[in-house]
């Protein structure tokens, strides 16, 4: 299964939030950023790449090394007034869908 | 995978598309709109009136623990045809908002899974952008107010 890809999934995660929170007032390497937190390497690349997926954070190549700005843009998406509103429905066609499951269960699409 | 309930909403526009992709069956998907029994459980209302078919109407009402009213909506169906679409208009009594305009559209996708389109026409801008802000305005949204505080952390740095 493929994880969602977006704003708020990549959010979810404190270690992600805390990367972004980290990147607010500096732009930093990967290597900068895995010597801030316990984490192994590769599991914050992995945070890195989904942020980077999910439009919060853009990639600049400077020689070798690869720096990573916060997207301001991505950032201002997550407070997008339409976001609850698709939440409030989507709650609501979850019940009504685990409702008809239930009452049929020979009936999966 | 795309999140299975997509709202959108243009920018000075009045009207709203909802899409949602179910695991179910269309034929299943549609008793949700028809079985009353079903729209009592789901909606947690009651269905006081459900004539499902052209110049046909509709009337829900909820009531508290005390046997109060505190909700009541209702509208009437301009068009119904099975498995494929209802157009209905929508209107809480005694509230500000005034009636929408819906059109429900539903269809089998390849894969077997019923999917809902819902088209909402509202009669101004405001009102169609007061009904979007309505979760935030009942607070059934308490993770988006975290990630707010989150948002509003970041952008004042």
């Amino acid at each position: 299964m493929n994880l969602r890809r977006d704003a708020f999934q990549a959010i979810a995660d404190p270690t992600r939030r805390a990367i972004l929170l980290l990147l607010a007032s500096q732009s930093l390497t990967a290597g900068a950023i895995a010597a801030s937190f316990d984490s192994a390497r590769p599991t914050v690349s992995k945070h890195l790449q989904i942020l980077t997926e999910c439009e919060l954070l853009t990639q600049e190549q400077k020689g070798r090394e690869m720096y990573y700005h916060l997207n301001p843009v991505g950032i201002k998406a997550i407070a997008d007034f339409v976001e609850p509103f698709r939440q409030m429905w989507d709650e609501r066609f979850n019940q009504l869908e685990a409702l008809l499951k239930a009452r049929h269960p020979q009936n999966p699409a | 995978m795309e999140p299975k309930t997509r709202v959108k909403a243009e920018d000075g526009q009045q009207d709203l598309l909802i899409t949602r992709t179910f695991e179910l069956p269309l034929p299943l998907l549609f008793t949700a709109y028809t079985d009353p029994a079903i729209i009592e459980q789901w909606m947690g209302t009651k269905v006081l009136k459900l004539d499902n078919h052209k110049h046909g109407g509709w009337q829900f009402e909820t009531t508290n623990a005390q046997g109060q009213v505190v909700f009541r909506a209702g509208g009437v169906i301009h068009e119904f045809v099975p498995d494929q679409k209802i157009t209905r208009t929508f209107e809480i009594e005694n509230a500000p908002f005034g009636p929408q305009l819906e059109f429900l559209e539903f269809e089998s996708l390849p894969n077997g899974a019923g999917q809902l389109r819902m088209h909402i026409v509202y009669r101004s801008v405001a009102q169609r952008n007061q009904q979007l802000q309505l979760p935030f305005a009942k607070g059934l949204n308490l993770a988006h107010n975290r990630l707010q505080d989150i948002v509003g952390q970041l952008l004042t740095r």
